[in-house]
């Protein structure tokens, strides 16, 4: 099981992407960058861990990506090369309606 | 979720810009995040639970809110206008703490034995001499993050919890990370232990934005720092946008070329300054915010187009909406409610009620104000239009309940405001023997105009029903505001009840 919470942060183990998740869906979800499951934080990185593929678009620090559906959100912490997948479905950039700084 | 993910952001993808500028110090983002590891570390060591604050803005402030919490206590900044006496009281309430307190603040303070003070400038030399040691915040996103005395208008002062999760909430919903320019600046004017203060740090540093401080507000000053400085944003309270258009209408220099965005909010704006404003400044974009400490912040917004939409429109319903605070935020739910509980629909005036992850609504000692639905009563007094625009009335103690029927004060304001010789003006509640309370007004004349009570009531008899017409009306030089521009009908009663 993999639970998520909303904001647990997570890393990568192929690059050096870092999320903390936003909103998370109901049941069950694994997160995965370039390929391979996120880890926790305080977790390792395998040095020989496989680089993502060539045609994986990576993640920017700053983005928020979804689902389709709109049932997870992840907010990347820190950019990388591959791009985040929740059960192994591609989340894209969300489009969110830019506010006025009001302070 | 900890503030200081805002803080790695930027660091991370922005080291070597400015994060924050006072007089001639400065810190650039990786600078900042150093000195709050250095400032943790001294907190963790001196084993206290909480960190305080007394002193005017300086780039010690974005440090504190940092190093707080890495080191995971509550960051407490107070009044440095308090007597020493009121700030004795505050700190009793928050030792064993760690107080980071500017030298002429010092000096008539008797502090608790468990509080260990530290002058600011030592504390900012200690920091930035030592040597960086990466710091990881271990906290939970439920931990109190900030604590804020409200100004307790009346009794005690309650201490506002705001946790982490709240603060990140508000952040992550209304700002975009990296969205400033390299060039752009805020000029910070608010001071440090105001939730303004607080979420202009939060905002900026998420947004990448130079903060530039300017710790003693003065109009003339203000506009040669805004040109020195090259100033895109500016937050300014309604009291401190007014002595600027008075200041330009006396004959400073108005041009402020990078200028692009004004926000205001912390109180009711005056019609006349905003319409100034708007004049003085057309390339800008304005924005009015409306929020509670309780809130994190902003939970209603009056943005740029809708200002000038009602600014340059004919229909009144619209013209009107330069007078509302705009709509909630997305994230925000908001409620009209009666008296009774009551959903009220649009254009009803009753109590304002709002739902969200950035609500706090929590005191220390009285636990949530929040109701099982997660709503909390700001206690303001507001009526939403059909399209959303909220009207806000005035606090909802400050309702005059004359013969069991409530009277906002802010309905008889505007109609007063109206009258050509009417600067500035107060209405309060006064005991009266037959209704129990009756309607009082203080008034501020413009420069030169003259009007008597009974052509003010008048005025007020023909435009609102007889009830709404004031008993007692004064005539004064100015009306009481504190530093933050909020009027204090506390000391317009009292000049009543003399």
């Amino acid at each position: 099981m993999n639970m998520l919470k909303a904001g647990t942060r997570m890393k990568s183990a192929v690059c050096d992407a870092e999320v903390m998740v936003i909103k998370v869906p109901a049941g069950e979800c694994q997160l995965s960058c370039g390929g391979q499951p996120m880890i926790a934080m305080a977790a390792t990185r395998d040095a020989a861990a496989a680089l993502p593929a060539a045609e994986d678009n990576g993640c920017l620090v700053g983005k928020r990506y979804v689902d389709a559906a709109d049932t997870i959100e992840v907010l990347c912490t820190k950019g990388g090369k591959g791009a985040i997948r929740a059960n192994g479905q591609a989340l894209t950039v969300k489009q969110a309606k830019a506010l006025p700084s009001s302070d | 979720m900890n503030l200081v993910m805002l803080l790695e952001m930027a660091a991370e993808t922005y080291p070597d810009r400015v994060a924050v500028k006072s007089g001639g110090e400065s810190l650039t983002y990786a600078e900042l995040q150093r000195a709050s590891w250095a400032a943790a570390a001294k907190i963790t060591a001196s084993g206290c639970g909480y960190l305080g604050l007394i002193d005017i803005s300086s780039v010690a402030v974005p440090v504190a809110i940092f190093a707080a919490a890495y080191a995971g206590v509550p960051y407490v900044p107070i009044n440095y206008r308090l007597t020493a006496q009121e700030m004795e009281a505050l700190l009793e309430r928050i030792a064993p703490a760690l107080l980071i307190i500017g030298a002429e603040y010092a000096k008539p303070l008797t502090l608790p034995a468990a509080v260990q003070p530290v002058l600011t400038a030592d504390f900012l030399a200690a920091c930035r001499a030592a040597p960086a040691a990466v710091m990881t915040a271990d906290g939970e996103p439920g931990d109190v993050a900030i604590q804020l005395f409200t100004s307790g208008t009346t009794g005690k002062p309650k201490a506002a919890l705001l946790r982490h999760e709240n603060l990140m909430s508000y952040i992550l919903g209304t700002v975009e990370f990296g969205s400033a320019a390299e060039e752009d600046a805020i000029l910070v004017t608010v001071p440090p232990y105001h939730i303004a203060g607080i979420s202009a740090v939060l905002s900026s540093t998420y947004a990448c934005r130079r903060m530039v401080q300017m710790p003693n507000f003065e109009a003339r000053e203000w506009l040669r720092l805004c040109r020195e400085e090259n100033v895109s944003n500016v937050f300014l309270v309604p009291t401190m946008l007014a002595r600027v258009v008075e200041e330009v209408e006396s004959g400073a220099a108005a041009a402020l070329p990078a200028l692009r965005a004004i926000a205001y909010g912390g109180g009711k704006m005056p019609l006349p300054v905003i319409e100034k404003a708007l004049r003085l400044w057309p390339q800008a974009d304005f924005t009015n915010a409306y929020g509670l400490t309780e809130t994190s912040s902003t939970i209603a917004l009056l943005g740029p187009d809708e200002h000038r939409a009602a600014a340059g429109s004919s229909d009144p319903a619209v013209r009107r909406r330069l007078g509302s605070v705009g709509r909630p935020l997305p994230a925000i739910e908001m409620e009209i409610r009666d008296d009774d509980g009551n959903v009220l629909g649009a254009d009803q005036s009753g109590l304002i009620f709002v739902r969200g992850g950035q609500v706090a609504g929590e005191y220390h000692g009285s636990g949530s104000q929040l109701d099982a639905e997660g709503w909390f009563p700001t206690r303001d007094r507001g009526s939403l239009d059909a399209e959303g625009f909220l009207f806000l009335e005035g606090r909802d103690d400050d309702v005059i309940v004359r013969g069991g029927e409530n009277i906002s004060p802010g309905e008889i304001e505007d109609v007063l405001l109206e009258h050509p010789a009417v600067a500035d003006v107060a209405v309060v509640a006064i005991a009266d023997a037959q209704w129990g309370e009756a309607v009082a007004a203080a008034i501020v004349l413009k420069d030169k105009a003259g009007v008597t009570v009974s052509e003010l009531q008048d005025w007020v008899k023909t435009r609102l029903r007889s009830s709404r017409v004031p008993a007692a009306i004064n005539f004064q030089a100015e009306l009481p505001y504190n530093e933050t521009g909020k009027l204090l009908r506390r000391v317009v009663r009292q000049e009543f009840g003399k």
